[in-house]
């Protein structure tokens, strides 16, 4: 045995340790992969031993492995074989190579419950520690319901250093077996108040984990987080307790207007910057959260932004960065007080630094006014121009539409300069990922603003004609979509129809979806040239235009895509049914056009008439559901060929929709930009004869009249159907728009005089442009100005006054109005945009962002345990214990407390002699801190105390604590000396603060204060070290170690 | 919460790697790489902080880096903590292994990964931060070491005492014995 043991030892003699692995790999750089497999298996060998010395070896030696990249899963029994060692050596080793490795799905996981539990409780805290710091990586849900207790324990350990891992813990566990949060809870809340600081802050660390994903059940605790935040001098804490008062207080805006108060004083007295940033965005969360008028309100947004122009102006980049960062969250709810600040903002547009251009091209978006609008967008465009990284480029690219586009381009005064702009971006940003926006754009545009459109068709002519498809991992090419729709739809505004036929024609390696349009708006293109020869009576021009397109069309009719095969199919019959009447050989003697030919070429043309009325993307939700009327019912069993079955307006719809298949639902509606209109379809589908038509609207007809919930034809619509109803196919056109629900036409007429409005203004709007064209220089933009027109809006008044004025009536103009949209733009237009820009906050995307699967099992479980929370606050405050902390902290309140007048009336009533005595503010204080808790008592009695009355609920409440209060008060009189203690108190935690900033090797928050000392000093101390290691040979470290001279460096 | 901490070289060599979710090592080795791409293009003099995008868990994640000399310190953190907090954090994670290793250069980093990660789970445990105190950090780390030094002393010991009272002339024994062929024999009776 001795024997074994003695060669064990001789055998490890010659085993590569970790170092040699290391050192090996290093001295096989060329065949790394091949060494390592070598030594994978030897590992394998090593870890066949029984010696748990060798295998301990092995396991480190892997760890180091598994950082390359090599899976070590197979190795999972040997290492936890090392963890269940005796040794702290070996157990350190592997419970690292397990917390490295393991993960909650591993299956061995099951054969470690006893033995982590044998650690947790083992007499060594470092044991035990390590087994914490382990588990904390790999704890599965089975393991979290078997050791809850074990950690539970712990956490009420003697020594501090396992506390403290012990909390930390018990949020992992949470995450996988909620169910132990509920009797977790109380003890957790305990630890707030631990003696250790470490303790305490890693408990305030946990609820805050917790308080982030539902903050609602954590409002009870804001007293104790008050009490902690006024009395810690730990900044690290300090940062965590006002981040999470950050996400209390839009859920309690009482407990909003008692922070400010402090936190303003932090951000007076604190040096530590990063205590003060996180005191600034807690404040910002504050007012945004308060939206009633505070009367120092304006005062603390004041102090914010002048705080953060500190910052934005600072040498240090990453200060900048956080500024620009909490700006952009004040411009949301106070975009004036930000605009003071523009020019710094435009300043860090040119900053060197990407992230924080990044930034401040966020801040642009409410910077922005109809004045600085083209030049904002110059200065973005040659950024694009120079940047680097198609990545910050897509992002330009982005925010030169988002900001020309808010508020249904409030900003944009010329919209031939828009479409100038958009192009550009095209052919500057071909490789961007964002084609589609600038096709949505396009097409937008195109359809809301007509006067813009015979600008708009000639630019898209030449867009299709030397736009060049290069890769298809792009998705520039969509731009091809909106160009040959524009051009199709509004070909009558064509300066030469034919060439932009013969350019739709060119054959061309294109996405089907994109082909598809083609064929369609060649038809359309064909059926406007069709109609020119006939009015020329031009017989040999019509002959050859047909057969032209017919032989063209082959192209497309080979095409691979099924949708572009079919179109050109029924295109191509369509032509050659017109081909053949022309060909008449009784008609083709006479020399004039078939009669036959004529009609086909006008009902072709009748195909595309009509003007497209933009729709909100909301006008459905407006059209009541009929009662009975199951929408997920089937209103026919599925036919397994439904093809036939389909109405012709279904066969509409899905041609409709397969031209924007290719998952392009943004740019649906056949021109609706975003979605934001989806576009009125008039068009019927090709194999309609007018009777069938005539038979569908008949029905139709019926069937409306009939249906009380049917949107009758609007006044304009019903006249303009009464005005053509002469004309047979006219009356079928508009009998077609009749029956699509369109709801939003008062607020279109209201649109139109908007428009009207503009008009009238157009005049004003040459002289404006020129001044600003003097003013701004010649640019490539800038010649396309002499422009006829573009929407004037209503803010002649603005433009009429001062420059600076104008920057007024727009942040207005941002939120609501969408009157000087050219079309009918509706409300809901503009909701879209607001719900387009919310996803953007941090915030909200940070609900979704979590996990859900550990997300909702929490959220499930905190309920129930917020109820025990509640509890525990309630018995907190009711109990001997818990008095002394409130009305302490009831004294720190009752500096501003005593403002909330119906309060301390309401106190009055309640506790008339105790009034006097006692301070206003300790009920005060139970309002603001335990809210949730008063309603969850009184849900206990009865239902009906709710928010709507909370006097009477606070009166009520009153009574019911009466008694507490009693005892509260025999503790009153220490409060007022309590108080003054507690001013004290503050001052001196700044002078802490202060102090500590003088001692740049102190702890964290010392750390934290003396950043700038810091750095300075780590600067000079670095470079002191590499002097000294430039002194120092290379050669120091071993031979072999090629890289030992560059990588020797010291930090 | 901290997602990831990585620690890699001017070249893109990782030289620590903490994830506190799971990926798997392939993925890990992605997010390392995609990692340093982002942060090595960056000047010296802007600014400690990336947005991570895509690279691990989306918006709301940070990319918190500081560079020294040859490493890159790098901290994937989600929005509930600090970034200025953050950067201090690196800040005394590198001088607790500056003091751990007497003026720490690359080379410990890569011939002690494991103390490296050892001292980290005394900052950073389960992606929550531990302890900021250096001071407490380091006595810890010191209190561990302590115990691995007598560990070693007493599990040492008997071999030691074995191997004295056996023979002094341990290179000769190890000739005679024949120890490549032991071990096999050792092997092939078990197996």
């Amino acid at each position: 045995m001795a024997l074994k043991k003695v060669k064990g030892n001789f055998e490890r003699m010659f085993d590569k340790n970790l170092t040699d692995l290391v050192r090996g790999i290093r001295n096989n750089k060329d065949n790394e992969a091949k060494y390592i497999a070598q030594c994978i298996e030897e590992i394998k060998q090593e870890l066949r031993q029984d010696n748990i010395n060798v295998k301990c070896n092995a396991v480190a030696k892997l760890t180091y492995i598994q950082m390359l990249g090599y899976d070590i899963s197979w190795a999972g029994f040997n290492i936890i074989e090392v963890m269940s060692s005796s040794r702290f050596t070996c157990k350190r080793i592997g419970y690292l190579a397990a917390s490295q490795c393991f993960h909650p799905d591993s299956e061995l996981l099951m054969l470690t419950t006893n033995m982590i539990r044998k650690d947790l409780n083992s007499q060594n805290q470092y044991d035990a520690g390590v087994a914490l710091s382990g588990l904390s990586c790999f704890i599965s849900p089975d393991l979290s319901r078997d050791l809850a207790n074990d950690i539970m324990t712990l956490m009420s350990s003697t020594k501090p250093y396992l506390r403290m891992k012990a909390v930390l813990m018990m949020y992992k566990v949470f995450l996988r077996y909620p169910e132990a949060l509920r009797p977790a809870f109380p003890k957790l809340k305990e630890k707030l108040e631990d003696p250790d600081p470490g303790v305490q802050s890693a408990a305030v660390n946990v609820i805050c984990e917790l308080a982030r994903k539902n903050p609602k059940n954590y409002l009870p605790l804001a007293p104790v987080f008050f009490k902690l935040m006024t009395t810690s001098t730990n900044n690290w804490m300090l940062i965590k307790i006002i981040k999470l008062f950050g996400a209390l207080t839009p859920l309690e805006p009482r407990l909003g207007k008692k922070l400010i108060e402090p936190l303003t004083n932090l951000i007076h007295s604190t040096s530590a910057m990063s205590l003060l940033y996180e005191c600034i965005n807690t404040v910002i969360a504050v007012l945004i959260s308060i939206s009633s008028g505070m009367p120092n309100h304006s005062a603390s947004i004041q102090l914010c932004v002048q705080k953060l122009r500190i910052l934005i102006v600072d040498s240090d980049q990453n200060l900048k960065y956080l500024g620009l960062l909490a700006m952009s969250k004040i411009l949301k709810t106070h975009p004036k007080s930000v605009q003071t600040h523009k020019d710094l903002i435009l300043a860090c547009l040119d900053d060197k630094d990407e992230s924080i251009r990044l930034r401040a091209l966020d801040l642009l978006y409410g910077m922005v006014s109809k004045k600085n609008l083209m030049e904002i967008v110059k200065r973005l465009l040659g950024h694009m121009e120079r940047a680097e990284g198609s990545a910050y480029r897509d992002e330009l690219l982005y925010k030169v539409i988002e900001i020309c586009a808010q508020s249904s381009y409030l900003y944009v005064t010329n919209f031939e300069w828009y479409m100038t702009v958009l192009v550009e971006l095209i052919q500057l940003e071909a490789g961007s990922k964002h084609g589609r926006l600038i096709a949505e754009q396009l097409l937008d545009v195109a359809i809301r603003v007509p006067v813009v459109r015979q600008f708009a068709v000639n630019e898209m002519t030449n867009l299709l004609d030397t736009f060049a498809v290069s890769t298809q991992s792009n998705s520039m090419y969509e731009v091809l979509y909106a160009a040959a729709w524009i051009v199709g739809e509004f070909s009558g505004e064509l300066a030469d129809t034919e060439r932009t036929l013969n350019i739709l024609l060119r054959p061309r390696k294109l996405p089907g979806h994109i082909q598809g349009v083609y064929v369609q708006n060649v038809i359309k293109l064909f059926a406007r040239l069709a109609t020119t020869c006939l009015e020329l009576q031009d017989m040999p021009g019509i002959v050859r235009l047909c057969d032209h397109v017919l032989e063209k069309l082959q192209h497309f009719n080979g095409s691979n895509d099924i949708e572009v095969q079919e179109r050109a199919n029924s295109a191509c019959m369509l032509i050659e049914m017109l081909r053949k009447q022309l060909t008449q050989p009784e008609e083709a003697s006479t020399g004039s056009i078939p009669p036959m030919a004529i009609e086909i070429v006008q009902e072709m043309a009748l195909l595309f008439a009509g003007e497209l009325i933009p729709v909100a993307p909301k006008a459905q939700r407006k059209v009541p559901l009929p009662d009975g009327l199951d929408l997920d019912e089937w209103i026919n069993a599925p036919p397994p060929d439904d093809a036939s079955s389909t109405s012709s307006e279904h066969d509409k719809d899905e041609l409709f929709v397969s031209a924007v298949h290719d998952g392009n639902d943004a740019t649906g509606g056949g021109g609706g930009g975003n979605g934001s209109h989806s576009g009125v379809k008039r068009r019927k589908s090709l194999e309609l004869t007018p009777e069938q038509l005539e038979r569908q609207r008949m029905a139709r007809l019926i069937e409306q009249s009939n249906n009380p919930h049917y949107l009758k034809s609007t006044p304009n619509s019903a006249s303009a159907a009464i005005g053509n109803s002469s004309n047979n196919s006219n009356a079928d056109q508009y009998d077609n728009i009749d029956d699509i629900p369109i709801t939003e036409l008062p607020l279109d007429i209201e649109g139109v005089a908007a428009l009207r409005v503009g008009i009238t203004k157009r005049s004003d709007k040459y002289l404006k442009e020129q001044q600003e064209a003097a003013a701004h220089s010649k640019d490539a933009k800038k010649k396309h100005k002499k422009s006829k027109k573009s929407k004037k809006s209503k803010n002649k008044v603005a433009y009429n006054s001062s420059s600076e004025s104008d920057a007024e009536p727009k942040i207005v103009h941002i939120v609501n109005t969408t009157l000087d949209m050219p079309e009918g733009v509706t409300l809901s237009d503009s909701e879209d945009k607001d719900g387009k820009y919310d996803p953007n906050d941090p915030h909200r995307a940070l609900d979704i962002e979590l996990d859900m699967a550990a997300f909702e099992a929490p959220a499930r479980s905190s309920k129930t345990a917020s109820a025990s929370g509640k509890e525990s606050v309630n018995a907190q405050i009711g109990s001997a214990a818990s008095e002394s902390m409130v009305p302490e902290t009831g004294a720190m309140l009752s500096k501003k407390g005593k403002k909330s007048k119906e309060k301390t009336r309401g106190e009055h009533k309640t506790c008339k002699a105790q009034a006097q005595s006692q301070p206003d503010s300790v009920p005060d204080l139970i309002d603001t801190g335990s809210s949730p808790c008063r309603t969850a008592t009184d849900n206990g009695n009865n239902n009906n105390n709710n928010n709507t009355a909370p006097s009477h609920v606070e009166h009520s409440q009153h009574l019911k604590k009466k008694k507490r209060e009693k005892r509260a008060h025999k503790s009153s009189k220490l409060t007022n000396d309590e108080a003054t203690a507690n001013t004290l108190g503050s001052t001196t935690i700044i002078d802490v603060g202060e102090t500590s900033a003088a001692h740049p090797e102190g702890d964290v928050s010392a750390a934290v204060d003396a950043k700038a000392h810091k750095k300075k000093h780590k600067k000079d101390k670095s470079q002191h070290k590499e002097k000294r290691t430039h002194k120092s040979p290379a050669s120091e470290y071993e031979q072999p170690m090629g890289i030992s001279t560059p990588s020797k460096e010291i930090f | 919460m901290i997602k990831a901490i990585l620690v890699f070289n001017n070249h893109g060599k990782p030289r620590l790697s903490k994830f506190y979710q799971y990926f798997d090592e392939s993925l890990q080795q992605q997010i390392i790489k995609e990692t340093f791409q982002l942060v090595s293009k960056r000047d010296d003099n802007v600014c400690n902080f990336l947005e991570g995008g895509s690279l691990i868990g989306g918006s709301d994640y940070k990319l918190i880096y500081r560079h020294y000399a040859t490493l890159y310190f790098v901290f994937c953190v989600d929005s509930s903590e600090s970034e200025l907090g953050i950067l201090d954090l690196i800040q005394v994670f590198v001088e607790t292994l500056d003091k751990c290793f007497e003026n720490v250069c690359e080379l410990d980093l890569i011939f002690h990964a494991d103390a490296v990660h050892h001292i980290l789970s005394e900052l950073v445990m389960g992606g929550m931060v531990l302890q900021t105190n250096m001071n407490d950090i380091i006595t810890r780390i010191e209190d561990q070491n302590k115990l691995i030094k007598q560990e070693s002393g007493i599990s040492a010991a008997p071999a030691r005492a074995v191997s004295v009272v056996k023979s002094m002339n341990i290179p000769q024994q190890i000739k005679d014995i024949k120890l490549p062929d032991l071990p096999q024999a050792i092997k092939d009776l078990k197996f």
